[in-house]
């Protein structure tokens, strides 16, 4: 176990579509934070920013342009990049200098301003990189992806399309209470029905967009939060693990996955594995938990996610959200902030987002979406490339 | 005048033969027994790799730097299925001005590599004709035509599909 990190404010920029630059999402997030935490930003004794992303790749560095947007001050400078988990590195980049003593206290940023349509890879003939490829030779994009998981799903677990919609109910339902959500409104099972398939069996409302969106947090040592406020929110613990060999399950952006011929594969898939270095960090386990915010790409892996969290037996994920218990009211709720079926994807913000909802829920200022009594929650991601993120907050 | 015959990567798979046409290889089961997909095998401890590795075994327990080419098998079974209803972005080739058609992706599991490995379905595949678990078979097929070149890719296909 690591030392505990306290999160001593937590802002965001509305997600939405602005048509603006990400410093002035990731400006405004951080001025929100810091306003949070009752600090200013000459307090502040690190920056660390999670970098844009164009084409799956790093796009825009991050720590030194809102270092320099917010004032240049003197404070130490860390950008970091894991493409959807690159929120959580920047987290843990933050945690880890604190707890080295590097810091006392620490402004973690992640904003993007991201464009319409599928994630297309960077331009240019590059036959050595395989996100370039699967897009050249298979035409595979992200949906494409979720559409074979999806499917799979159905095959080994009896999931339904019916099940897929449920999850987006849910989520918006919660979205719609969400004022830093981009889309507010309930939607319906029949609306999900009725939209277009764009990967079998996932249609557009199974699948989450992509969106303008900033999230911030201040991070500090609990010798220093303890000078400036009582019982702060913790960050226990962070996963940043990556794939164990041989990697059996088809990420994106695989051809292939791993051969199991030569070594067999491991215990725990790459998911379940975040999950397990998190509960083990944090010496907490599933039961533990009040709240999840996990990463749902599409509906259908939401449901995986409650099986990789080990909230319920695998093959047991429909089950767990028919029976409510997901949902605000049940047993675990899950994306209680609407998740990315709400906000969209903004991808360095969005894992930082993540311990936003934590924080506010576990302060129990969550309003129409508040979980009552909230003392622990987790939040799980997955980066391109292999990179686990997964961050545990309590109180 | 004729295009030459490039695959889309090379070395990733057997060139077709010479009985192979343009079109898809509608000749049914057993028309094809040459065309492979072309893996790499580490001769220290045996792990198959596709896309091929040449230099490095990524085996952690394994520091083998000799891979021999290795064809993967034929045949395997639809791990799952999906398709593509929208125009994916380049650098995927497609006509513009041409209304996009669908086409459908299989993720087949090969059980003597133990791996599963992607591809287009033959054209004609329609999601009705897949399940997962069903068998299905390596053919020879075309990705995209330009001026000078034919682009060969690999396509998976129902067994028994005679279309
Ligand atoms: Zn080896």
């Amino acid at each position: 176990m690591t030392d505990d990190v306290a999160v001593l404010g937590a802002g965001m920029h509305p997600w939405g579509k602005w048509g603006r630059s990400f410093t002035e999402y990731g400006v405004a997030a951080a001025r929100a934070a810091l306003a949070d935490a009752g600090l200013a930003w000459t307090d502040i004794q690190l920056v660390v920013g999670a970098d844009t992303v164009r084409g799956g790749y790093p796009g825009y560095v991050a720590g030194a342009t809102f270092a320099q947007a917010l004032g240049w001050q003197g404070a130490r400078v860390t950008s970091v990049y894991a493409a959807c988990a690159s929120g959580a590195q920047a987290v843990n980049a933050a945690r880890a200098q604190i707890l080295a003593g590097m810091a006392d206290v620490a402004l973690v940023i992640g904003a993007d301003a991201a464009p319409k349509g599928f994630f297309a890879p960077a331009g240019g003939n590059r036959p050595d990189d395989p996100d370039w490829l699967r897009f050249r030779v298979l035409g595979a994009t992200n949906p494409t992806y979720f559409g074979l998981y999806a499917r799979r799903r159905m095959a080994l677990h009896g999931d339904t399309l019916e099940d897929f919609a449920q999850v987006k109910v849910k989520n918006s339902a919660a979205g719609a209470a969400n004022p830093n959500a981009r889309y507010r409104k309930a939607v319906s099972a029949d609306e999900v029905a009725a939209s277009a398939v764009v990967a079998d069996p996932l249609r557009l409302l199974d699948i989450c967009a992509t969106s303008d969106g900033a999230a911030a947090v201040v991070l500090s040592s609990m010798e220093f939060a303890r000078r400036h406020t009582t019982d702060p929110v913790r960050i226990r613990a962070v996963s940043t693990v990556t794939p164990s060999y041989p990697k059996t399950v088809l990420d994106l952006p695989d051809f292939a996955t791993d051969s199991a011929a030569a070594v067999e594969p491991p215990a725990l898939g790459l998911r379940a594995s975040i999950a397990a270095a998190a509960y083990e960090e944090a010496g907490i386990g599933p039961s533990d938990l009040d709240l999840a915010e996990v990463y749902d790409l599409s509906t259908a892996l939401e449901l995986q996610w409650y099986e990789d969290l080990a909230l319920c037996a695998p093959g047991e994920g429909a089950k767990l959200l028919r029976d409510g218990a997901t949902a605000l009211g049940g047993r675990i709720p899950v994306n209680t902030s609407g998740g990315l079926a709400s906000f969209g994807e903004a991808v360095p913000a969005q894992a930082i987002a993540q311990v936003c909802e934590l924080t506010w829920q576990l302060r129990g200022l969550a309003g129409d979406r508040q979980v009552p009594g909230a003392r622990a929650g987790i939040t799980a991601n997955q980066g391109l490339f292999g990179h686990g993120s997964s961050v545990v907050a309590v109180r | 005048m004729a295009r030459a015959r490039k695959p889309v990567v090379a070395g990733w798979f057997t060139e077709a033969g010479p009985h192979t046409d343009d079109g898809p290889a509608a000749q049914g089961t057993g028309a094809d027994q040459d065309f492979r997909l072309i893996g790499t095998r580490c001769q220290d401890c045996g792990s198959v790799f596709f896309p091929r590795e040449d230099t490095f075994c990524r085996n952690p327990a394994c520091s083998g730097t000799t891979l021999e080419e290795t064809p993967l098998s034929r045949r395997g079974r639809v791990w799952s299925y999906t398709d593509g209803r929208y125009r994916p972005p380049a650098p995927y080739v497609s006509d513009p001005a041409r209304e996009w058609e669908p086409y459908v992706l299989v993720a087949v599991e090969l059980a003597a590599e133990r791996m599963v490995v992607l591809g287009q379905a033959a054209p004609g595949t329609a999601l009705a004709d897949l399940a997962v678990g069903m068998e299905v078979e390596l053919v020879p097929g075309v990705l995209n035509e330009d001026d000078e070149t034919t682009w060969t890719t690999w396509h998976w296909q129902p067994l028994g599909g005679d279309r």
